[in-house]
């Protein structure tokens, strides 16, 4: 299974779990899987179907290239970070990461 | 053809003379405000004279009446724009905000916030159409300030941002990023030294040369074409596209020559408004920008407040660090505090750490990228800290770092390890630099070293390589020549080809003429467009193999190609090349045009490490820079003069930082230093030759090994200097620009400090 790292502020939704282990072949159903098990957990990381464009997603130490659907291993390590040029949506939610 | 350059290239790793340079020095390339056309009508821009304030009207049938004047447009000429984030290359966008930047709506939210646009027959009649405008304002109090914005009960700019965690409320904060791994209070604990102070940075320009600029015309057929200044043409006509609600297919961008941008020319404010104007008039029509224009309405970078607390051993380990940090977004979200907080102690390990980062509205312009955005203002913090953790340890200030250095493995900040990076080796380049070890002498000097990390960025580029019939070639690219591009472009594919450069010739296309492509921008070029190069002249050797296949009436598999030349596998035939076969493509299947498009992973990391030697005039405040040496991780120089270039610029750029710019706002939030007299950028002649020490630890995610040199060397600016102060003073300053005036202040508050203690003592 995939290792998750959940995001600081985003451990509330989680229990404070820093780590899941989540089983899926690509980021889009390790965020479903993990929506799951914390219900309402994928609305602070996706948007329209797509990962928010304000987070980026790292898989083995590498920044993924498609979004959701970034390829994921038996063993991967998962982060999500903020995209580095940011910006914010008015959204009530993005407010934090 | 050159011989190996000693690397294994024979083309890379040399410095051929740059291939746009006769244009340049001759005045004949063309830039953007160089473009004219029949009929072309010139445009200016009325601007807001507030910092905050309501737009209660605007009326502007006088000034449409002047004589001249051809069509006024205000914000009801723009589509209302999605409000939701899109992602767009190096930055997400929204284009809500960006289309009220461009022309503003409801309220203005900083001095020099656009409201209206006039075209005319001449730039003077604009001009006077632009003073005849009337707009009838509502005054609110401004926010300036991080910490204006943050307190309670402070002016709201935006009303629709709302803080989730405390009932809803109203709220300039755009976004609280936090990052958190170990246990800080464990490791503060574990510490014998702790120290802990607040920094500030001051809101800097770029200072590229070159104000922005477009021309926009509107074709009745419903094109439109933009020739304009910019990093990312790609980018301006996906914006353009946003904000005008124009489908992409239908707008092209031409990109001109750029006279320079280090981030700020990745953003759009004229281009839709010379297309509108355009299509409102059936004229090209040309707007650019005085240089008051670009410091009051461009975007700058963030000004920030910093708080670091920092803990270390005896022994010099670092155990914790806590981070507190807030980035001046401007008038709308999307400061680049994410990237600030995932490089602020990015080049050391530190097992406990916690960072708090906000993105917070103010009364200022719209920030835009700024060379390793977000990093500077970082490290200005955690290097002056890091700097007073070495000498509480006793250790010297480069041995500090390089025993708490990120190396292969260590986490990142956000959580991921690094892969193979340079940061040591930078540290231990400067340490054994002539620079280091030569003795400074004299009263009120000091020397400083400080490092700085940048992520570098991968994306999107495409490329085409083609050969022509004398067995030359020509590299098309959708990347703007920022820094050098075209030489190195040419030398990727020569190197590939086995061609000497100069039988290269490197095209940069418009829009439409080249697959999708990211802006110059986030150190990405020779990197990620140098891939695409290198596939294309890839795919290109590919179809060469076959023609030489065809005419040696071989199976394609029983061709090699190998210094430059087609060799067949296993018989006597002579090898043949590129200029020999090039006179056949026609009758073996017609031309060779290699081609790739590409989203490169394997992106490399950069670090540098920097050394100034300061005097300082305890009776003036004045900071000379005696000497400077920076070194940094290229991955792999292409063309080693372009890299020490970007690492002089990077590092002349962080000085000014350091020493003397800054936005200097009164207390109506209206901005008074709107020229570069008053905004002290600095000349040649406040600053040494830059000494540059190449390190290369190739990148093993590139075939060529490269990383990106474009930013790094910025990063350490601020604090290098701060460091070198304290050492030939012993003032340590928490607070840019080290201006004269501040620095003397401090110099005579330590004085007073100093005199005041014996007394004190009676």
């Amino acid at each position: 299974m995939a290792t998750v790292s959940i995001p600081s502020l985003l451990r509330k939704y989680t229990g404070g779990r820093e780590r899941a282990e989540v089983r899926g072949r690509n980021v889009g159903e390790l965020v479903a899987e993990l929506d799951r098990q914390f219900p309402g957990f994928a609305a602070h990381l996706i948007e329209a179907g797509e990962l928010k464009p304000s987070i980026a997603v790292s898989v083995d130490g590498e920044i993924g290239t498609a979004g959701l659907l970034e390829p994921v291993g038996e063993t991967s390590e998962v982060h999500f970070l903020p995209a580095i040029g940011g910006g914010a949506n008015p959204d009530r939610n993005s407010s934090r990461f | 053809m050159a011989e190996s350059t000693g690397n294994g290239f024979k083309v890379i790793g040399t410095r051929p003379i740059r291939p746009d340079g006769l244009d340049k020095v001759t005045g004949r390339a063309k830039f953007g405000a160089d473009y004219a056309f029949p009929g072309m009508l010139h445009g200016k821009l009325l601007r807001s004279p507030h910092a905050h304030a309501k737009i209660k009207s605007i009326n502007y049938q006088k000034a449409l009446k002047l004589p001249g004047v051809k069509a006024i447009v205000t914000a009801k000429d723009l589509p209302e724009t999605a409000n939701r984030e899109e992602a767009a290359g190096e930055l997400a966008v929204n284009p809500h905000y960006l289309s009220r930047n461009i022309l503003a709506r409801e309220k203005v939210l900083y001095d020099g916030h656009a409201i209206a646009a006039v075209a005319a027959t001449s730039p003077h009649i604009a001009e006077e159409a632009v003073r005849l405008i009337e707009v009838e304002y509502e005054v609110l109090p401004p926010a300036m300030t991080v910490e204006d914005a943050m307190k309670p009960g402070a002016p709201i700019l935006l009303p629709e941002l709302r803080n989730a965690d405390e009932g809803d409320k109203q709220t300039n904060i755009a976004r609280h990023i936090q990052f958190k791994l170990g246990d800080l209070e464990a490791g503060f604990k574990a510490a014998d030294f702790i120290v802990e102070h607040e920094y500030k940075t001051a809101m800097v320009h770029q200072g590229y040369i070159e104000p922005h600029n477009a021309v926009g015309i509107w074709n009745p057929d419903g094109q439109a074409t933009i020739y304009c200044s910019t990093q990312g043409p790609f980018e301006v006509r996906q914006f353009s596209s946003q904000v005008l609600g124009v489908p992409v297919g239908k707008i092209k961008v031409v990109p001109a020559e750029i006279g320079g941008g280090f981030g700020g020319k990745t953003v759009i404010y004229l281009e839709p408004l010379s297309v509108l104007l355009s299509q409102k008039t059936g004229h090209p029509v040309k707007l650019v920008m005085n240089r008051a224009e670009v410091l009051r309405a461009s975007g700058p970078t963030s000004g920030s407040t910093i708080r670091v607390k920092m803990g270390a051993t005896r022994d010099g380990k670092i155990t914790a660090a806590q981070i507190w940090m807030a980035y001046e977004a401007g008038a709308f979200p999307g400061s680049p505090v994410g990237a600030g907080a995932m490089t602020i102690i990015a080049p050391y390990n530190v097992e406990n750490r916690m960072i708090d980062a906000y993105d917070v509205v103010v009364n200022r312009p719209k920030i835009a990228s700024y060379r390793a955005p977000g990093s500077s203002n970082a490290a200005f913090a955690s290097e002056s800290v890091i700097d007073e953790l070495a000498e509480k340890c006793g250790m010297d200030p480069l041995e500090f770092r390089i025993k708490n250095g990120s190396r292969e493995g260590t986490p990142q900040p956000v959580g991921p390890p690094f892969r193979r990076i340079g940061f040591i080796e930078t540290c231990e380049a400067i340490k054994n630099s002539d620079h280091y070890k030569s003795k400074l002498v004299g009263p009120n000097r000091g020397r400083g070293v400080a490092s700085g990390f940048w992520f570098n960025a991968g994306m999107s580029s495409s490329a085409m390589v083609n050969i022509h019939a004398d067995g030359t070639a020509s590299v098309v690219t959708g990347s703007v020549d920022i820094g050098g591009s075209r030489a190195s472009m040419a030398m990727i594919a020569a190197e590939v080809l086995g061609m000497p450069m100069t039988d290269v010739r490197a095209i940069i296309a418009d829009t439409d003429s080249i697959g999708h492509t990211n802006l110059s921008a986030g150190s990405r070029t020779t990197f990620a467009t140098g891939t695409a190069v290198y596939d294309a002249a890839h795919d290109a050797i590919r179809q060469l193999k076959e023609r030489a296949a065809k005419v040696w009436e071989k199976k394609p598999e029983e061709v090699d190609f190998r210094d430059g030349k087609l060799v067949a596998k296993g018989n006597g035939v002579a090898p043949m090349s590129i200029k020999e076969l090039a006179p056949r493509f026609a009758r073996t299947g017609g031309p060779i045009s290699g081609r790739a498009a590409v989203t490169p992973r394997g992106v490399g990391p950069a670090f540098a490490t920097t050394c100034v030697d300061v005097e300082v005039d305890p009776e003036t405040g004045k900071v000379q820079i005696l000497r400077c040496t920076v070194a940094q991780d290229a991955g792999r120089a292409i063309h080693p003069s372009y890299v020490e270039g970007q690492m002089q610029g990077g590092t002349a750029q962080g000085v000014g930082w350091a020493l003397n710019e800054e936005y200097f706002y009164d207390a109506n939030g209206i901005l008074r230093n709107t020229g570069l007299l008053d905004y002290r950028m600095p000349t040649c002649l406040d600053l040494p030759m830059i000494e540059t020490i190449i390190v290369e630890v190739p990148n093993p995610g590139h075939p060529l090994g490269i990383r990106g040199v474009g930013e790094v060397s910025i990063v350490p600016g601020p604090a290098v200097v701060a460091n070198a102060i304290y050492r030939a003073i012993g003032v340590r300053m928490r607070e840019t620009p080290m201006s004269p005036p501040r620095l003397l202040k401090a110099i005579l508050n330590k004085r007073a400090a100093e005199e005041a203690r014996p007394a004190a003592a009676h």
